[in-house]
């Protein structure tokens, strides 16, 4: 689809005029009531939730948020949740299901915040239990990647029947910088790190984590985000359809898919076994 | 151990914390020697009486780490204990450069196949699903063995309806695997979500250290969290921390106390004690017949 290198994706989807779910969630769906809060809490801006009509079909939105100038970046944390946003996250995800509708999840996040507050409200807590929660909702979840997929911030909101991509985003472990710096004590080898970690959305889905890839404008989402948008949402209205057909008869195939889509992932060997 | 190590082990402690920050990588090293270090409040005791003290600081109590046969021995009836997946190794899903041949000296070096132990056995003739992550092996990071072994272990627990202990130990997911690494963490927690729905119990016991991907995931969907003292439980690493806000962290950040105090761990308990209340807890978890579910005809 694409023959960029990783790193000239980092360098697409860290342009300054990427598109975000703010510019995305107008262009894609009607009637987005913004919901706030974990009723825990608080509300985290780094998470926008909330229900919306997608072509006349209500629907739960819950999108990380990345901000386009310093402002709305100081907002919402520069896209990294806290963990009371994956709490309303979870909260509105169960609401979804109470309701009979489909989630619909943007995720682009460099990964969960790293700090004090954080670790005192427990981060690891908030993500472990979006993952179990995710994994045997009862109304069908959708996740798109559209720039940075962070580690296990990014996981907390994919856990889902289908997972689609945005051509040049990336989903990882940890970042490059993390990645370089762990292994070889080195964050300014990020490049290196980079073309070998095995992050594209071609990767992905090669590796079968990325069940679609969503084209972006040429040269990148920015240099027409319209266009980027209608892909994604052309995306949404297929794959909708396609779940629905498939699991008319009962959810309960569809979560078993869904677990089996992740139960099947990891590569290993047992001598013994033969 | 020779004599000189001995000395070497005396100067650092002696000479104080600073100068042991920017060598420690030689002079700490020294578990197997005569002496222990504790890393918490860095006093030195005698090997020996650390050794018979459970591998627990004398002086601060910090629960230090045990291999995952020694964490066996002190936990499971004699003999009680079935190996499942043993010969499980890894493969290399992203074609990590030097990954197999890392995981071939470990394994020779450590006589272990990957970092987690898993299997059947019996604590006080309750029959239970054992898992043991060992923080010998590449710090107990999860890739895909991890994963396989630790969700094939809970899927048999439900199965055969039965509870599951894990002893949680971890720095989190395995760079070397990839994204490989991070779907483990939705694997073993789907996995705890189909034990959790059929009703059965799963207790997790964090271990020294408890942090990433797995404090993200499996080790904290415990119906019970018990945390030995003194041990590290956390999300991100301390560095990574620190470099973000700019600032010295307090030395009892992320510990077990901190995490019971914040309301993520429901006790602590010493390793002298763990074996019994474990026990204890699962006699009080023993299938029950539902309350008032049907109301017979004499009634």
């Amino acid at each position: 689809m694409s023959e960029l290198t990783a790193c000239q994706k980092l360098d697409i989807i860290r342009h300054k005029g990427r598109p975000t779910a703010l510019d995305y969630i107008p262009m894609i769906f009607d009637e987005f009531f913004e919901m706030h809060g974990d009723r825990l809490y608080g509300d985290d801006n780094a998470i926008m939730g909330g229900v919306a009509s997608f072509k006349g079909t209500p629907v739960t939105v819950i999108a990380e948020v990345k901000g386009r100038n310093l402002a709305e970046n100081q907002k919402c944390n520069f896209g990294m949740p806290h963990p009371e946003g994956y709490r309303k996250a979870l909260r509105l995800a169960k609401q979804a299901e109470k309701f009979h509708r489909p989630v619909i999840c943007l995720v682009d996040t460099a990964g969960a915040f790293c700090g004090i507050e954080a670790e005192k409200r427990g981060q690891g807590e908030a993500i472990a239990k979006n993952i179990m929660e995710f994994m045997t909702l009862k109304t069908p979840v959708i996740s798109i990647i559209l720039g940075e997929g962070g580690s296990g911030g990014a996981l907390a909101l994919a856990v889902c029947d289908r997972l689609a991509m945005l051509e040049n985003s990336i989903y990882s472990v940890i970042s490059p910088r993390g990645f370089a710096s762990i292994l070889w004590k080195d964050a300014s080898r990020e490049r290196e790190a980079c073309d070998i970690m095995k992050i594209t959305a071609d990767d992905l889905k090669a590796l079968g984590v990325c069940d679609s890839i969503i084209s972006e404008a040429d040269g990148g989402a920015h240099n027409d985000p319209q266009q980027t948008a209608e892909n994604i949402s052309d995306y949404i209205s297929q794959t909708l359809e396609d779940l629905q057909r498939k699991f008319q008869k009962g959810l309960d195939e569809m979560i078993n898919q869904r677990y089996n889509k992740f139960r099947v992932v990891g590569e290993f060997e047992e001598p013994s076994a033969f | 151990m020779q004599l000189e190590d001995l000395f070497s082990v005396v100067k650092v402690r002696f000479n104080g914390d600073k100068s042991d920050d920017t060598n420690s990588s030689k002079k700490t090293d020294i578990p197997t020697g005569l002496l222990f270090k504790c890393p918490r409040c860095r006093s030195v005791t005698f090997q020996e009486d650390f050794q018979r003290n459970g591998k627990v600081c004398p002086n601060c109590n910090y629960h230090s780490r045990l291999t995952a046969k020694e964490r066996l021995d002190i936990t499971v009836d004699k003999n009680s204990f079935v190996e499942f997946d043993g010969d499980m190794i890894s493969k290399n899903p992203i074609g990590f450069p030097g990954y197999e041949q890392k995981q071939q000296e470990l394994r020779e070096k450590t006589g272990l196949k990957d970092a987690v132990l898993t299997g059947r056995a019996k604590i006080r003739g309750e029959d239970i699903v054992i898992i043991i992550m060992d923080s010998n092996y590449m710090m107990a990071s999860m890739g895909s063995v991890v994963g396989e072994r630790i969700t094939r272990a809970i899927e048999y627990a439900t199965e055969n309806k039965l509870p599951v202990i894990a002893f949680t130990a971890s720095g989190g997911a395995r760079m070397q695997e990839g994204i490989v690494s991070l779907m483990q963490m939705a694997k073993t927690s789907g996995a705890v979500a189909r034990h959790n729905e059929a009703g059965q119990l799963y207790i997790a016991v964090m271990t020294d250290p408890t942090t990433g991907g797995v404090t993200a995931s499996f080790a904290s969907l415990g119906d019970i969290i018990i945390a030995e003292p003194k041990v590290l439980i956390g999300f991100a690493g301390r560095r990574v921390i620190e470099g973000t806000i700019r600032q010295k962290l307090p030395d009892d950040f992320q510990s077990a106390e901190f995490m019971l105090e914040n309301g993520f761990v429901d006790m602590i308990v010493e390793r002298k004690k763990l074996r019994r209340v474990i026990a204890h807890l699962l006699k009080l978890h023993r299938p029950q017949a539902p309350v008032n579910r049907e109301v017979t005809a004499n009634e």
